[in-house]
Formats: C-alpha cells, sequence, structure tokens
C-alpha cells in the first residue's frame, strides 16, 4: 500500500474492542481509510477529536501503541484493461503472483445512476438451462440471486450461466468461498480459455470475515468501469450474500447497534439494496447484470437475510431436489423473473407466455395430486396424468442439467402437453394451440 | 421564525447520516441546513436538539466530512416549490428534477429547480379587482398538459385579502407577477404562479372534508367489483416480496379515473421507476386519449438514494397531491414502499439511541403513519368545487408476516384492505389479492351504498356479496373435499367448489400484461358478474366429480377468452354463444319447467 508524504503518525490508541479501536485524532475525514498496526481500516465514527476506525482484519494483538496513518481518502481500485484475468484480495491487491494492475484511481462505493439516465432493460440472456430460460428468464441490467440451501450445487449453476451468458466481462466477487470453491471456479474459467474476461474478487474461508465487507464494492467499481468507460456488458456474480450480511452483522454487533430481526443491522435492506442497485442497463450499451447467491438456512426465506434480498432484487432462483426425477431443478413455483416480461413473447416466440404459465399451473395440479395421494386418497385420471407429466417436465425443462435453446423447450412444452392433456386443461389462447398444438 | 443573524455552526461529530452540530444562535426542529465540504453544500434536516448539540439527518453521504467543517441554517422547514410545470417531471425524494441533473451519476449537493423559469404559460383570470381571497382562492388558470392548473393564493398567507390587480390574459413566466392583492393592514402583496410549502404540514385550503362517498374506477376487478376504493379513500396493499404489490399499483395508475397521478418510489427499485417514464410517455390515458405521462408526476428515492431523504419523498408526493387537490382535481397517490419509510425512521432513530418500540421501530410510528394517511381526503373547497387525494400504499412486511409494526399500524388507518396471499401469488393467480381476508370498508358506508345504487345498479351491491358468499364456501368446501377425499363428499361439494374457482379464474383474476384484460370498465364488470353468478344460480347434471372439473374448466376456458377480447367485439360475442349452448348442453331443466 502506498504511503504518503507527511503523514502524521499517531501511537495511542485509547479503546480497543474486537472489531475497532478509538484514538484522538484531527483533521479526519468520515469514511477515510487508515493504517493501524499496519491493517486497512475504516472511520465509521467521528466525536469530538476521538476517532473510531473499523479494523478489517480484527484487532487480535493490536497494541495500545500501535502507529496509525490517515490515508486521506476513501478505499480505491485503480482500473485499466489490465484487471482482466486477474485475481484480487478484498482489499484489490493482486493474489495471482502478478503485477499491480496500474490504471485510473476511482473511490470505491460510488454515488448511484441517475434513474433517468438509466434504459429499461431489454435484452434477454440466454443461458440453456431451461428453468431459467423458460420460466424465469434473465435480462441484462437485471439483479438476481439464487437462493439454495449450503449443500446445492449453486457456484456450479452459476458458473454455467456466466459461461453461457456472452458477456463481455464476468466479475467474480467471492466472500467466504472456501478453498475448493475458489479453486473450482478458477479452473472452470481456465478450462473455458475465458479467463481474459474474468476478474475476481476473492475472500476466501481463510481471511478474516469482515474484511469481505469491501468486496462487493470492489467488484462494482470494476464492474462499473467496463460498463460506463467501455460500454461492456458485464456480468458480476456475487456468492455468498449471505456471509456479507454476515460480516455485516458482526461489525454492527460489536458497534453496539441495536439489531432487528434475526440479529442483523436495522440497515440490512438499504446496505444490500446499494450493491444491488448497481445493475443497470446504459442507453449507450454497456450494462451491468448481477447474478448473486443467497443460501438459506434450513429453507427459511422468511429470514432477514432472503427476505430483505428478495424486496431488493429483481426475482429470486430457487433450486430444488426433485425426489421423484432425482435431479436439482430449478423450483417453478418459488422462482421468478421480475423483469422477464419485458421480453418474453417479444424476443421469443410469441406462445412462450402462455406456455411458461400454462406448465407451471399443470405442475401446481400434479403438487395437489401428490398431496392426495399422501394423504391416502383415491387419484382421478386428471390427477394421474399430471403427475406423468411433472415427472417429464421435471426431468426435460426443469432440470439444471439441460442446455437447449428457448424455442426447443417451447415444442417439449407443447409435446408434453399434447401426450398428457386435452386442449381446454391446457388453458392456452386458441390462437396459439390452433398453432402449436399440432406441431 | 425571524431571525436577525443566520445562525451557523460546526460539525462536532458524524456517525454515517447523523451529523451532531454546534450552533452558534437559534435553530428549529426540522429547518433546512447545509453543511460545508470542500466545494459542496450538503443538504440536512434539523431531527432533535439537546443542549448544545443539534442533530442533523443529511440528505447526502458524508463520506470525506471533518469534524469542524462549517454549517449554515436555513431558517425554513424542508419545503417543496409548487407552480405549474410539476407534472410529468421525474424528481428525486427533495424535490429536484432529475433530468435537469448532468452526468450519469448523482453528484452529491447537486440541487436543481423543480419547475422551469423561462416556459410562457397562457393565463387566463379567474378573480377580478376588489374580490375578497383568502390563502387557497383561485386567482386565475393556465393550461398545464390536459389539466387547468390554477394559480392560488399562497397557502403560507393568513388572514383575508382583497384583490387589488390582476394580469389580463397572456403569456407569462412562472416568476411574473399575475395578481397584487392588499391585506388588511392596507399592505401590498405582489403574488406570481410560484408557492413555497414545507412538506410536514398539511394544507389545509379546504372547508370541509366528509367522508368519501364516490367510487373511483381502478379497471381491476378484484378492487371495484369486490372492494371498491373511494374517491378520496385509502387503502394499502401488504404483501411478501414478488407477490404483486408494485405491478397492482401501476395497473390502478394506469387505468384509475383521476385527473393527476402522483407516483412515490419509496426506498424501491430504479428500474420500476424507469418502467414508468419508459411507458407511460407511450401509453394513453383512455379517458382523454392523451398521453398517461401528462397526467403523471414521479417523486424517486429509490433504494440506493440516501436513506434521510426516503421519509421526505412521501411527504414530498403527499404535498404536490394537496396542491393539485386545491385546484379541485382529483388526484390518485400511490406510494410503494411504506414500509422503507418506516425503515428509514427506524434507522435514524436507532443511531439517535432513542428508546425503541416493537421490532426497534420508533415508538411514535403509529402516529407518524396516521397522521400521513390522514391528509388523503375528499374535500369541499371554499367556492364549493371539490378535490380528492386518493392514497395507496404498499406494505413489505418482514418475512410475509402481517404481525408487525407498519402492517398493523397501516391497518387502524387506511380503509380498504388488499392483502396479496403468497399462496395465490406462487399458484400465479394474479391479482394475488385474497379477496377472502381483503375488505373495503367504504361498502359499509350507506354513502358510499347508495353511490353505487345509482351509479351501478339497483341490485349491485347484493350481487357483490353474494360473490364474496359463493367465495367463502368454495374454500370451507374445499377444506371439506381435502379432508374428506373426491369421493368422500356429495358432489354438490365439487359443484360448490367449482362455482367459485370460477368466480376467481373470470373475475377475481386479472392479466395485467394483457392489453385487454389490463383493465376492465365498470360496465364490463358489471356485465361479466352478473353472467357468472348467472351460471353459479343454474343447475347442471353431473355423471361424477371429474365430470364436474371437466365442465367448470371449459366454461373457465371460454371466460378467460372473454376476458382477453375486447368487450362486445366479434369474438367476445362468439365466445358467448358458445358459451351458451355448452352450458344449455348440461342445464338442468328448472323445477318450473318439469312440472309442466
Ligand atoms: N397482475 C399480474 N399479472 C401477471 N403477473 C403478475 C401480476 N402481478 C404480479 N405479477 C408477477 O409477479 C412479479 C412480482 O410482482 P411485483 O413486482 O409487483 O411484486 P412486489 O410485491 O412489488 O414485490 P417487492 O416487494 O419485492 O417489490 C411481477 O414481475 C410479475 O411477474
Ligand atoms: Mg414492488
Amino acid at each position: 500500500m502506498e504511503s504518503q508524504a507527511f503523514q502524521k503518525i499517531y501511537t495511542k490508541l485509547t479503546n480497543i474492542t474486537k472489531a475497532t479501536v478509538t484514538l484522538r485524532a484531527s483533521e479526519v475525514g468520515y469514511d477515510e481509510i487508515a493504517l493501524v498496526h499496519g491493517r486497512m481500516s475504516q472511520v465509521v465514527k467521528l466525536m469530538g477529536d476521538e476517532v473510531t476506525l473499523q479494523v478489517f482484519a480484527g484487532t487480535e494483538g493490536i497494541p495500545t501503541d500501535a502507529e496509525v496513518t490517515f490515508m486521506g481518502r476513501p478505499p480505491q481500485l485503480k482500473v485499466s484493461e489490465g484487471l482482466g484475468g486477474r485475481f484480487f484480495d478484498a482489499y484489490g491487491d493482486p493474489i495471482d503472483g502478478g503485477p499491480e494492475v496500474e490504471g485510473e484511481v476511482r473511490d470505491i462505493g460510488s454515488p448511484s445512476v441517475n434513474p433517468v439516465r438509466r434504459k429499461q432493460p431489454s435484452q434477454l440472456i440466454a443461458t440453456g438451462i431451461a428453468g431459467i430460460d423458460l420460466n424465469n428468464s434473465l435480462v441484462s441490467g437485471q439483479k438476481i440471486p439464487f437462493f439454495a440451501d449450503p449443500d446445492q450445487p449453486y457456484n456450479q449453476v452459476m458458473a454455467n450461466v456466466a459461461l453461457r451468458a456472452k458477456a463481455d466481462k464476468i466479475i467474480l466477487g467471492g466472500m467466504g468461498l472456501t478453498n475448493d470453491d475458489y479453486l473450482y471456479f478458477k479452473s472452470v474459467f481456465e478450462n473455458a480459455g475465458a479467463l481474459d474476461r474474468i476478474v475476481s474478487f476473492v475472500n476466501t474461508t481463510e481471511n478474516p470475515p469482515v474484511e469481505r465487507l469491501l468486496v462487493p464494492d470492489m467488484v462494482l467499481t470494476a464492474a462499473e468501469y467496463f460498463a460506463v468507460d467501455h460500454n461492456e456488458n458485464v456480468l458480476v456474480l456475487l456468492t455468498d450474500m449471505t456471509l456479507f450480511a454476515d460480516a455485516l452483522s458482526i461489525v454492527s454487533n460489536r458497534m453496539d447497534q441495536i439489531p432487528s430481526k434475526d440479529s442483523m443491522p436495522g440497515s440490512l435492506y438499504s446496505d444490500l439494496a446499494r450493491l444491488y442497485e448497481k445493475a443497470v442497463q446504459f442507453p449507450e450499451g454497456g450494462s451491468i447484470t448481477i447474478v448473486a447467491v443467497t443460501t438459506l438456512s434450513g429453507g427459511d426465506i422468511t429470514h432477514a437475510i432472503p427476505d430483505n434480498t428478495g424486496y431488493i432484487t429483481e426475482g429470486q432462483l430457487f433450486l430444488r431436489r426433485d425426489t421423484d426425477v432425482g435431479k436439482v431443478i430449478v423450483d417453478p413455483f418459488r422462482s421468478l423473473s421480475r423483469l422477464k416480461q419485458l421480453v418474453i413473447g417479444k424476443q421469443t416466440r410469441e406462445d412462450h407466455p402462455q406456455v411458461m404459465n400454462a406448465a407451471i399451473r399443470l405442475f401446481a395440479d400434479a403438487a395437489n395430486a401428490k398431496t392426495k395421494l399422501e394423504n391416502g386418497f383415491d387419484l382421478t385420471d386428471y390427477d394421474e396424468r399430471t403427475l406423468d407429466f411433472a415427472k417429464a417436465y421435471s426431468e426435460k425443462l426443469l432440470a439444471i442439467d439441460v442446455n437447449l435453446d428457448i424455442d426447443t423447450m417451447l415444442d417439449i412444452a407443447w409435446g408434453l402437453f399434447r401426450e398428457h392433456f386435452k386442449k381446454a386443461e391446457v388453458g392456452i389462447k386458441q390462437e396459439f394451440t390452433e398453432q402449436f398444438w399440432e406441431k | 421564525m425571524e431571525r436577525d443573524k443566520k445562525t451557523t455552526g460546526t460539525v462536532a461529530g458524524i456517525v454515517a447520516n447523523l451529523v451532531i452540530v454546534k450552533a452558534d444562535g437559534p435553530v428549529a426542529q426540522n429547518e433546512i441546513c447545509f453543511i460545508k465540504h470542500r466545494d459542496e453544500r450538503l443538504m440536512a434536516e434539523v431531527i432533535k436538539v439537546q443542549g448544545i448539540n443539534t442533530y442533523l439527518q443529511v440528505f447526502e453521504s458524508t463520506r470525506g466530512v471533518r469534524i469542524g467543517s462549517e454549517v449554515e441554517f436555513e431558517n425554513y422547514m424542508l419545503e417543496v416549490t409548487l407552480g405549474p410545470g410539476i407534472l410529468s417531471r421525474n424528481y428525486d425524494g427533495l424535490q429536484n428534477d432529475l433530468d435537469k441533473m448532468d452526468g450519469i451519476f448523482l453528484k452529491r449537493g447537486e440541487y436543481t429547480d423543480p419547475l422551469n423559469r423561462e416556459n410562457k404559460w397562457k393565463f387566463k383570470p379567474l378573480a377580478k379587482k376588489g374580490d375578497k381571497v383568502v390563502a387557497g382562492s383561485w386567482l386565475g388558470e393556465v393550461e398545464e398538459n390536459i389539466i387547468s392548473h390554477k394559480i392560488m393564493v399562497p397557502f403560507k398567507m393568513e388572514g383575508n385579502y382583497e384583490v387589488k390587480s390582476i394580469a389580463e390574459a397572456g403569456e407569462y413566466t412562472v416568476d411574473e407577477t399575475v395578481a397584487v392583492v392588499v391585506d388588511g393592514e392596507g399592505e401590498e402583496h405582489s403574488l406570481t404562479m410560484v408557492q413555497k410549502w414545507p412538506v410536514k404540514l398539511p394544507i389545509r385550503s379546504y372547508i370541509d372534508k366528509p367522508r368519501p362517498f364516490k367510487l373511483l374506477e381502478t379497471g381491476v376487478r378484484c378492487i371495484d367489483t369486490l372492494n371498491p376504493i373511494t374517491e378520496g379513500g385509502t387503502g394499502f396493499i401488504p404483501g411478501a416480496f414478488g407477490t404483486g404489490k408494485t405491478v397492482l399499483q401501476h395497473a390502478i395508475s394506469k387505468q384509475a379515473e383521476a385527473d393527476v397521478v402522483i407516483i412515490a418510489a419509496c426506498g424501491e427499485r430504479a428500474n420500476e421507476v424507469v418502467e414508468v417514464f419508459t411507458e407511460f410517455p407511450e401509453l394513453d390515458d383512455p379517458r382523454t386519449g392523451k398521453k398517461l405521462i401528462e397526467r403523471t408526476t414521479i417523486i424517486a428515492n429509490t433504494s440506493n438514494m440516501p436513506v434521510a431523504a426516503r421519509e421526505a419523498s412521501v411527504y414530498t408526493a403527499m404535498t404536490i397531491a394537496e396542491y393539485y387537490r386545491s385546484m379541485g382535481l382529483r388526484v390518485l397517490l400511490m406510494a410503494d414502499s411504506t414500509s422503507r419509510w418506516a425503515q428509514a425512521l427506524r434507522e435514524m432513530s436507532n443511531r439517535l439511541e432513542e428508546l425503541p418500540g416493537p421490532d426497534a421501530f420508533p415508538m411514535d410510528l403509529s402516529a407518524v403513519i396516521s397522521n400521513f394517511y390522514s391528509r388523503a381526503g375528499f374535500v369541499y373547497l371554499p367556492n364549493d368545487k371539490t378535490g380528492s387525494i386518493t392514497f395507496i400504499g404498499t406494505v413489505s412486511p418482514a418475512g410475509g408476516n402481517l404481525k408487525e409494526p407498519v402492517t398493523e399500524n397501516t391497518r387502524k388507518v387506511a380503509r380498504c384492505f388488499y392483502g396479496l396471499s403468497q399462496d395465490r401469488a406462487d399458484s400465479k393467480r394474479y391479482p394475488a389479492v385474497d379477496a377472502i381476508e381483503s375488505y373495503s370498508k367504504y361498502l359499509e358506508y350507506p354513502e358510499v351504498q347508495k353511490n353505487l345504487k345509482e351509479n351501478v345498479g339497483e341490485g349491485w351491491l347484493d350481487s357483490v356479496l353474494k360473490a364474496k358468499d359463493i367465495l367463502l364456501r368454495g374454500k370451507e368446501v374445499m377444506e371439506q373435499i381435502n379432508i374428506l377425499g373426491d369421493d368422500g363428499v356429495p358432489i354438490e361439494f365439487h359443484d360448490m367448489f367449482w362455482k367459485s374457482e370460477l368466480i376467481d379464474f373470470v373475475i377475481l383474476q386479472q392479466d395485467a400484461f394483457d392489453k385487454v384484460d389490463a383493465s376492465s370498465s365498470m360496465e364490463r364488470q358489471k356485465y361479466m358478474l352478473s353472467s357468472v353468478l348467472e351460471v353459479a344460480d343454474s343447475q347442471f347434471e353431473f355423471k361424477g366429480f371429474e365430470d364436474v372439473s371437466d365442465f367448470y374448466k371449459e366454461v373457465i376456458n371460454i371466460y378467460k377468452q372473454m376476458n382477453y377480447s375486447d368487450y362486445e367485439s366479434d369474438k367476445f360475442t362468439k365466445n358467448e354463444s358458445e358459451l351458451k349452448s355448452l352450458l344449455e348442453k348440461r342445464m338442468k331443466p328448472s323445477v318450473s319447467e318439469s312440472n309442466v
């Protein structure tokens, strides 16, 4: 880290907690960073001449006479084309053994885009996964998380989505990533020959948890550079935002803030929204799309982290193991892409919205039939047919291992309708049934 | 508050957007001040004074601000600027015109004029020399898009005045004098088209505020038919994320019978605001044939904008609504989501280390919410004209659980409750309004009942109650069927269940993204309800319970095609006759006929 000339060095801490140190100092700006005993810290409170600093790596071993130097600036990242293909830690320092990146210095956590300078998202992102493309189509400029249990293959699905998405740049923000997953991403990207369009900021489980608070801002600063300065389509991957939120709660609890639901800070909504809202489509063509992961504990989506996330993002993708077919599927009930109506039936075939809805409705009927069966009731002929349909639908379309184009997905769906149902049971607009039923 | 000398101060403490200042003179609660930081001036509001410390909430990021920074107190509260040219604007929560800001990113400390000062407006006088006037009296009018925008005596002017002179019909900018009035002491006041008003105080330019009694058509069937809202009424839409609050609000703001629509995007997604200002300039207002944007103003404090301005945004929106109501207009105000506003209050209250109430919300949350809702309403103006603000807010309950402070406190004051059900949303039964749990208190008002009888139909209310009854019974028999099994109940149970499904699919469900189905006129709603109830009143012959569902599915399917067709179009009537023959085939001969 750079040092500046004529910096004043302080050497008298008055307070030390697990996450913060306090000292007397003057001429300090709010949010400014400092080095405390060589560790990166940030000003979180100014009261008279008392300055409280949050020490990202924790305060273990910091003595009261530790050296403190203020940097006179907020956390920054140097941006240039040189970021491509590189791996960094939460501070933006290289961890791949390569040289420092030269480039223009930008403050992280920059202001928001003026809403009137945005463009309405309108470009479909095809992933080949029908649970996404058919039922929950992604649009560039969207922000959407996977809601998944920790044992589900969300990182694999996300890597697939990223590679198929045809983005100009993919920026990975790893927070509390296990070393295995970190190596997994690295090898997948390398094998796909895509490394030069990928930038990674990684905080692994081996790094101090509070450091990961910097990761999303680093990632999004890089993303804005490529989307604004180069009009590129940038796909941002953030995994795992639950661990990011946990770090927020660690800090706020140590600073004695009154916690709200699930011991999360009362500002959780704003803290998360500030990041997710960086997703944007610019009129000049650049865009930032955010695909994130929010791991659930015990599938509970009413927990404050997934709950607040759901209120911020433009839908969510649920992964679930379908025991009937023995595969992980994108659950059509709880999954939702809010922006899909901007593209389906417009950039995709006209029958797309109706086919999507009909299939999900029939899948819901199957779920009801299953409940009946479990409660020991007889099934009707219709019930039986919905169950057969559901299995085929799950296997051929919902499973995360499919890779199809959208027309094929629609044709498969029509095929399943024809095989299991009468037209009235499917209930699709006449003009489409006329066109596609017999096809 | 007169002051001889401007109060100034210096920053003594900073925690996020809470700043503590030592002031050198008098300050007022809610007074606006500016913190100087390099060449920026950051706007802030006084929220508490304790001894020598003045606490500010800053409407901007405080990054880089230092102890000792200078603060200037402005001696006014947070105000909006009122005058012609507010419609079709995109404002932030503090009424800055977003289109006037340079660059892609919002710049801290940049404040823009809400009005256009160069534009000339065609002024027509309404008052004449010698007229006695008070605050809110109409002096003249200008054409603003499709509405007649009244130029009024500023609301701040207390007491009685006499018009000394009034400008001739002609073109004027908002800052030119259009009238001179004289007060009791003989002092003259020159008036322009512009005035200011502090957002936290209600504009009381009316003489009476009766209970709302007129139906406000929204085009949304599950509202108009089952739980109607009134001109000047209040309602709220609570629902877990993704259950359809915003889509429902947007649908209402596109279709409702209002003269002016104010949309306050309060701590929600920027893309949703973009949707409004991308689509509204393209969409026609069915009543005027003009574009929807012409009657719409957006107040956007999206979730990435400064939290402190979130609270301001709903008050800014309400004050603008009150301004237009004073012109004798029907204003529709939408706030999405009032929970974000409550959360902003909570963040601040926590930083102030106030004693928290339930779920760490401030203790006075209930009072804040009810004060706000009470600003809506139907009013009689001094000139006997009427105006209204219909207010609908969304609520985003944590975890989707309605037993939380914002929902509970809103329920106490809002008269219509449109609860969105997760189950209905999951099974894509949109709009996911739970027709059984939801209510409109207005249906119980005799004056509303009278209005419905006169304007919709003599038997309308009975039909509505009947439809609700069928929905309720359908739910009950479904529970029975679930316990006893399909063949464990008499076939009539299946018939009853499917009759309620019929109402659900044909009346309640409505595709907000279909050009035709999105909006349903009252006439069409009346026709469809009576048609569906006729089916519900009929007896059909069935071979078994599977036969029941097959039959009703077919019926529903035809009705849905009707919903997708223009009212009374060829397709509509063709479907209808198809339906008729389907029904006749099954109809049990009625008792009187079989007796013959
Ligand atoms: N009437 C409707 N017709 C068709 N689809 C709908 C309807 N209402 C809602 N939806 C679907 O549900 C999605 C979510 O709706 P909406 O954005 O209104 O939810 P919300 O309750 O505002 O959620 P949040 O609290 O997260 O803002 C929409 O994107 C759309 O796909
Ligand atoms: Mg919403």
